[in-house]
């Protein structure tokens, strides 16, 4: 790779997921998407891949891997099952990957929290799509405060939940949970999944509980910085997710009685998709493949950057 | 006050075997709901620990347990649930902290029961596999796995684990009134084939009303046949709870729900006592003992009860708009922040098609609500 060219990228999978995100990735300016591989040749994916004119393959990693031009950069929109055995083949081959299954085998990544710190892992994992929702604003909220525990409902249509999600939808509450921890910096999390079948169908929701010192529940100075932290990250992260709202503004409530002397700030999300390959309403997929293509982007410009200072010194 | 008719009203003779176009009900022997075997005619489930805990805001102590499943136990009652109202895991912002937490409950009842099973609800997406493993471990032997009456596909992972851990197995499919009664009885299908013992039609909402509650019952037992037992969860916000426990067993369902006192969501569920009144009456053996479960409501559960469900403006609107019995008091309380009344969030919530679980939108609904109202001209 010259330092003159672009990192390249390949999408593994070629379902709703990875197509969505072959569209993102089409406009990016800083990598240049290489391959779209599959395992089925009737994926609808792969032929608008094709069709795009991106080299498209229904013969899965070990066509990618035998190819004589390797990406610097794999997405995968597989399973959790399937990356686990392909992740020690990327990393053998020199490859990043950038997870979009529930396998956590790197570290949880959300660009605007923790992204910068882990810029030269060579697995990232993109946690779910409600924990890149969700997890901006606990870590929004425990910048300023102590949250001692972080709650988040994520709302999304049926027609959204594909049958791995709903296979094990365990998997969600409890990644989302750790994620909640983990990257937010809640002491302890918890999150809830919610599928609605309403047609029209809805757009995806957030609602996000944060517990917070009674003195930041109260109307000051203290409440203000805690409301100002999270509009700040809402516009950090519309950066890459334009459909990403506040759906009123945060609202503080001191403990009530039955909650354990927690007061609390709760927060109010809607995620509209950008439409790209899957429909409005599903911002939990937009905001996934988005991230992921966020994440994509600015470990090729750190690539980048460092071939440029290697080739330098 | 003990029953006469025996099992003279056994499985395969109930009325509905001779309703046109309604299905023989099948004969479930070996079914761990064997009700020929137990000389009974359906099996009662009492709910006051587990629904009651919506109207009791999830703060049931420990002796109101113990008492309640005492006197349940001794009445004869088989199956007591006992979870927080939303489930396993239920303890929340979102839907109410437990007072006590839940598996203490769960200990303490299955410490109290001689006979009775103990059950314990779980909706996934909120709680988990480990959730029900350490429900096992407490003493429950029920799982009863709830999903929307149209995403049965998500409880099948948890079928499997509860029949793994030896669990008696219950599928809720929750407000039935939203599907019609084939659509439904596919969803019933799915469950079954995942491990489910009895797929009840669950009306949440307290929204169907005679037929429409047994439709959905003849569709499930058409389905299932000996595949699965069904059941019935009425609530009472239409009034209906207990006419339609009444033709949905006459449609074969063979497990029944009910609370004492209807202690529940919304206006409450079919009253446990009034249920065992009126299935003696008409000769139908649930194996309970009548003056101890009136016992078991009105000198056990009337004593604790801080809040007796009834027929008011909101819940009515809720059975009559199909809206989701538990968002009540969570109306309410937005309500009362936000200075709107309950039974718009309710009309709003039912307009927008929420479903179980979606409690934290009540207050954004309260939220929008109180900001048209600042928009109209004084």
């Amino acid at each position: 790779m010259g330092t003159n060219t672009k990192p390249t990228a390949a999408i593994v999978g070629s379902g709703n997921i990875g197509t969505d995100l072959m569209f993102k990735l089409l406009r990016s300016t800083e990598l240049e998407l290489a391959y779209m591989i599959g395992v089925d040749p009737a994926s609808d994916g792969l032929a608008r891949a094709a069709a795009l004119g991106v080299e498209a393959s229904p013969g899965g990693v070990d066509w990618l891997l035998a190819q004589s031009e390797r990406p610097d950069i794999v997405f995968e929109a597989t399973s959790a099952y399937a990356h686990l055995a392909n992740a020690p083949r990327y990393r053998e081959a020199g490859i990043t990957a950038i997870d979009l299954t529930p396998a956590a085998v790197g570290p949880y990544v959300c660009p605007p929290v923790n992204l910068d710190i882990n810029l030269a892992a060579d697995n990232l994992n993109m946690i779910t799509c409600g924990g890149q929702a969700t997890t901006p604003i606990v870590k929004a909220v425990s910048d300023v405060v102590a949250v001692e525990y972080a709650e988040i409902v994520a709302s999304i249509s049926s027609r959204s939940a594909g049958p791995g999600t709903r296979a094990n939808i365990d998997e969600f509450t409890q990644t989302t949970s750790r994620a909640l921890e983990q990257v937010g910096g809640a002491g302890k999390g918890k999150a809830i999944i919610i599928l609605n079948p309403v047609e029209p169908p809805m757009i995806m929701r957030n609602t996000v509980f944060c517990s917070i010192p009674a003195e930041a529940a109260e109307p000051g100075a203290l409440q203000e910085a805690v409301s100002e932290s999270i509009h700040d990250m809402v516009a950090r992260v519309q950066e890459y997710v334009p459909g990403y709202r506040l759906v009123a503004d945060p609202q503080f409530d001191v403990a009530h009685e039955t909650w354990n002397g927690l007061s609390r700030v709760a927060v109010f999300l809607e995620v509209k998709g950008r439409g790209d390959y899957l429909p409005e309403y599903a911002g939990n997929l937009d905001i996934i493949t988005a991230s992921a293509a966020r994440v994509g982007e600015l470990v090729a410009v750190h690539q980048q950057q460092a071939t440029t200072t290697g080739a330098l010194a | 006050m003990s029953t006469t008719t025996g099992t003279t009203t056994g499985a395969n003779s109930g009325p509905a075997a001779t309703l046109v176009g309604v299905a023989p009900v099948p004969d479930y022997a070996g079914h761990p709901n064997d009700v020929v075997a137990a000389g009974i005619d359906l099996r009662v489930t009492d709910t006051t620990l587990r629904d009651g805990s919506h109207a009791m805001a999830h703060r049931f102590t420990e002796a109101q347990v113990r008492d309640t499943v005492a006197a349940l136990d001794a009445a004869g009652v088989k199956v007591i649930e006992v979870t927080h109202g939303d489930g396993l895991g239920g303890s929340s912002f979102n839907y109410g902290f437990s007072a006590v937490p839940e598996l203490d409950l769960v200990k303490a009842a299955a410490e109290e029961a001689s006979q009775a099973k103990i059950a314990v609800l779980m909706l996934p997406g909120l709680g988990t596999i480990e959730h029900l493993k350490a429900a096992r471990d407490a003493g429950a032997s029920v799982a009863r796995v709830a999903t929307h009456c149209s995403e049965a596909d998500v409880s099948i992972q948890h079928f499997k684990a509860a029949r793994d851990l030896g669990f008696e197995t219950v599928g809720f499919l929750m407000l039935s009134h939203r599907l019609s009664p084939e659509q439904l009885a596919a969803q019933a299908r799915v469950m079954a084939d995942a491990g489910c013992q009895c797929v009840y039609v669950v009306d949440s909402a307290g929204a169907l009303v005679l037929e429409e509650a047994s439709d959905r019952v003849s569709a499930l037992v058409a389905e299932l046949g000996t595949d699965a037992q069904v059941g019935y969860h009425g609530h009472q916000n239409l009034s209906f709870g207990v006419a339609n426990s009444v033709l949905a067993y006459r449609a074969g369902a063979r497990q029944i729900d009910g609370s004492l006192a209807a202690l529940g969501a919304g206006a409450g569920n079919s009253p446990t006592e009034v249920l065992v009144a009126a299935y003696e009456k008409l000769g139908i053996a649930t194996g309970i003992d009548l003056d101890g479960v009136l016992s078991a409501a009105n000198d056990t559960a009337l004593g604790y009860i801080t809040r007796l469900p009834w027929m008011d403006r909101a819940s009515i609107v809720q059975g009559y708009a199909g809206v989701y019995s538990s968002f009540l008091l969570h109306a309410e309380r937005a309500a009362a922040r936000y200075g709107v009344a309950a039974h718009d969030i309710l009309r709003r919530a039912g307009e927008k098609g929420y479903v179980g679980g979606q409690e934290d939108l009540m207050i954004e609904l309260a939220i929008e609500l109180a900001s048209q109202r600042q928009e109209m001209p004084a």
